[in-house]
């Protein structure tokens, strides 16, 4: 637009800032509460796990009981509670996720050594589940009962209630296999192939690899994506804001894409990151399940040992992102909706 | 100017139809305001929404300057250049992520018109927000009520149009400021030659505004005139059961029986479950639809037993 704002609007602004700036503040002060309550909670919810992790650890090889307490005593789980406690807390805060007992490494090297594989998998299939679900659900809310209302509504249902490892593993049968006339033609574990070529070779084959989790993750995140948008949508629909653009003449696609997907794009936005737990959740499995080598998996097979500071780490790192996220998604609507900016 | 024959809207209503207009004629002429009065229901929005185009009629039609609406998407869109639209919630009527100056420039940019700034400060200025200037950049939840109607009215006007239907502009608003906006109307029109059709259930906004009145009954209009007369010396059992709920009525005739129901529309008289004064006639013989005439006239068998 080519108006430039009056000298009196721009007083205005200082307080609106202000006030966002305060709102920002105490979401985050709110978030950094619940990762204190979460660091807490996480070091006796592991330790309320069954399983002794020491003896899990010398699985097959023989040790003595003086052996076992020294190993003990190495991983310091001779102390008692409360020094164990003070000590988690202590290394947590400075970023010290321990070291495993498994692998004998820093935490934080194996996360650091996943997490890239776990953001491009759940990177990739979020992208392309809210563009499909946000897309879709769009048509959808626009023409309720319509029948591609009623074909998406139906697919979403089916999709949202089915159990992720479910899904997952119908996959893995039919394409590990193949089905009939249908070849095994995508590969169902890991990420890369062991005699992967080098270059562009390497990217496709990477891509292959992906194909099964990714549609597994797509296919159980994104109808929530497009049940969401669809409700935000029909909300729109009824407003006579709407009607006032169809009355000057304005198309109806042009209603649709200029007025009520912007409107409710922005309540759908904000609940795709607020359940961003959900694709979290979503990944662990996932990843269990195709033996993609991210940090689900890693959580996975810690659980398995079971391996206290593996746990630990992976659980908090995935806690931590999600409140985070859920604050940016916060603290971004209240940025973006005039309404709620001043008020 | 802006005239409906024979005009029948019908809304499919679990597995019934409701015919929730049901055959009128009313015409708005050049600067003239039209207001069209009848309770909750009685098809009112239907009919406006009708007249805009919003709505296809199942039958009868829509005539505009002696033609009658075409509903292709070239004609019924420079159709909206000139008959425009205003509603109840100016809150709901704008878009809340829209400025005052994008939500006004909208109908001059879906019609291409040129020198869009000018048209919008002069249509911002004309609906009564001085200077214009000042309120492009606001976004409407920093605006009154009364304001925002401004900027809804200054969305119309941009267009230039020559009839505006303004659907019970006023309901909404504080009673301090609902003055103010029809003050503004009765201004459109005298400097602007600007005809109105305002739905309204209020009578005193229809005296107060309003040229001639048409009321309202069961989707049909039952009783129409000048103002003056049919609010002053109304014929029709209905528009005095209505006149008679004002303060300063001496006796006050309560409506018993069911609310209307467009699904079931009673024979005879439409209204003879309610009437007062219903006799023999009114409940089999069904009365003729009232033409678009000027003087004041009444669908009622008694006034042709006096006449
Ligand atoms: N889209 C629709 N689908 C089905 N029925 C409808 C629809 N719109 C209106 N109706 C019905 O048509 C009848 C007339 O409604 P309308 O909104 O025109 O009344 P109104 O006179 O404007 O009432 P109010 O004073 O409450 O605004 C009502 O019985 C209503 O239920
Ligand atoms: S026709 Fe009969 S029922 Fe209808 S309004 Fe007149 S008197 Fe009443
Ligand atoms: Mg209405």
């Amino acid at each position: 637009m080519t108006v430039a704002p009056s000298a009196s609007q721009e007083l205005e602004e200082t307080p609106v800032r202000n006030g966002m700036l305060r709102y920002a503040l105490s979401k985050a002060g709110g978030a950094l509460l619940s990762i204190s309550m979460v660091i807490v909670a996480t070091f006796f919810l592991f330790r309320l796990l069954p399983g002794d992790p020491v003896r899990a650890l010398a699985q097959g090889r023989n040790m003595t009981p003086e052996q076992l307490d020294l190993e003990r005593h190495r991983l310091g789980l001779d102390k008692s509670l409360p020094e164990q406690f003070f000590q988690f807390v202590k290394q947590t805060v400075q970023f010290d996720l321990g070291t495993s007992y498994e692998y004998k490494r820093p935490v934080l090297d194996l996360i650091g050594e996943r997490i890239g594989s776990t953001l491009l998998l759940t990177g990739t299939a979020l992208v392309i589940a809210v563009t499909l679900g946000i897309w879709q659900g769009a048509r959808a809310g626009w023409k309720p009962g319509s029948r591609f209302d009623r074909f998406s509504t139906a697919i979403s249902l089916v999709l949202w209630s089915v159990p992720t490892f479910w899904l997952g593993l119908l996959l893995l049968m039919v394409f590990a296999a193949g089905v009939g006339p249908i070849p095994g033609v995508f590969p169902t574990r890991g990420i890369e192939s062991v005699d992967a070529p080098d270059g562009f070779g390497y990217v496709l084959d990477v891509a292959k690899h992906m194909v099964l989790p990714c549609l597994t993750m797509v296919a159980v995140v994104y109808a929530q994506y497009l049940l969401v948008m669809r409700s935000s949508v029909l909300d729109e629909v009824g407003q006579d804001y709407v009607t006032t653009a169809r009355a000057k003449g304005l198309k109806d696609d042009d209603v649709r894409r200029k007025h009520a997907v912007p409107n409710a794009l922005l309540p759908t936005v904000t609940l795709v990151f607020m359940r961003i737990g959900f694709v979290v959740g979503g990944a662990v499995t996932v990843e269990a399940i195709f033996s993609w080598p991210g940090l689900g998996q890693l959580f996975y097979e810690a659980i398995r040992v079971p391996d206290f500071t593996l746990m630990q780490g992976t659980f908090l790192l995935i806690t931590v992102s999600v409140i985070v996220m859920n604050t940016l998604a916060d603290v971004v609507y209240h940025l973006l909706d005039p309404r709620v900016r001043s008020a | 100017m802006l005239e409906a024959r024979n005009l029948s809207v019908e809304f499919a209503s679990r597995g019934r139809r409701a015919r929730a207009v049901d055959g009128v004629n009313l015409a708005v002429g050049a600067g003239e305001i039209v207001a069209l009065v009848g309770e909750s229901g009685c098809g009112k929005t239907t009919l406006a929404r009708t007249l805009l185009g919003l709505e296809k009629p199942a039958g009868g039609e829509v005539f505009y300057d002696g033609k009658p609406l075409s509903y292709k998407a070239r004609e019924l869109k420079a159709y909206r250049r000139r008959v425009q639209l205003v509603l109840q919630d100016p809150t709901g009527s704008l878009n809340p992520r829209q400025t005052v100056y994008e939500a006004v420039a909208e109908g001059p940019r879906i019609h291409k018109l040129p020198d869009e700034e000018k048209v919008v400060a002069d249509a911002l200025s004309r609906a009564g927000l001085r200077p214009p200037e000042r309120f492009f950049l606001r976004y409407p939840h920093e605006l009154s009520g009364g304001q925002r109607q401004r900027v809804v009215i200054a969305g119309a006007l941009a267009l230039n149009p020559d009839v505006l239907i303004a659907d019970e502009p006023v309901a909404s608003l504080d009673a301090s400021v609902r003055g103010e906006i029809l003050a503004l109307l009765l201004r459109l029109r005298d400097d602007l030659g600007l005809s109105a059709l305002v739905v309204t259930h209020d009578l005193g906004l229809a005296w107060n505004i309003a040229d001639r009145v048409a009321v309202m009954y069961l989707g049909r209009i039952v009783e129409s005139g000048p103002t003056e007369q049919v609010l002053q010396s109304p014929q029709h059992p209905y528009t005095k059961a209505l006149l008679s709920v004002l303060p300063e009525s001496p006796e006050k005739i309560v409506l018993t029986g069911e609310p209307p129901d467009p699904t079931r529309i009673p024979s005879g008289c439409r209204f003879h479950p309610r009437c007062q004064v219903v006799f023999g006639d009114c409940r089999t013989v069904p009365l003729q639809i009232l033409p678009a005439a000027e003087t004041q006239q009444a669908a009622c068998h008694l006034l042709k037993l006096d006449g």
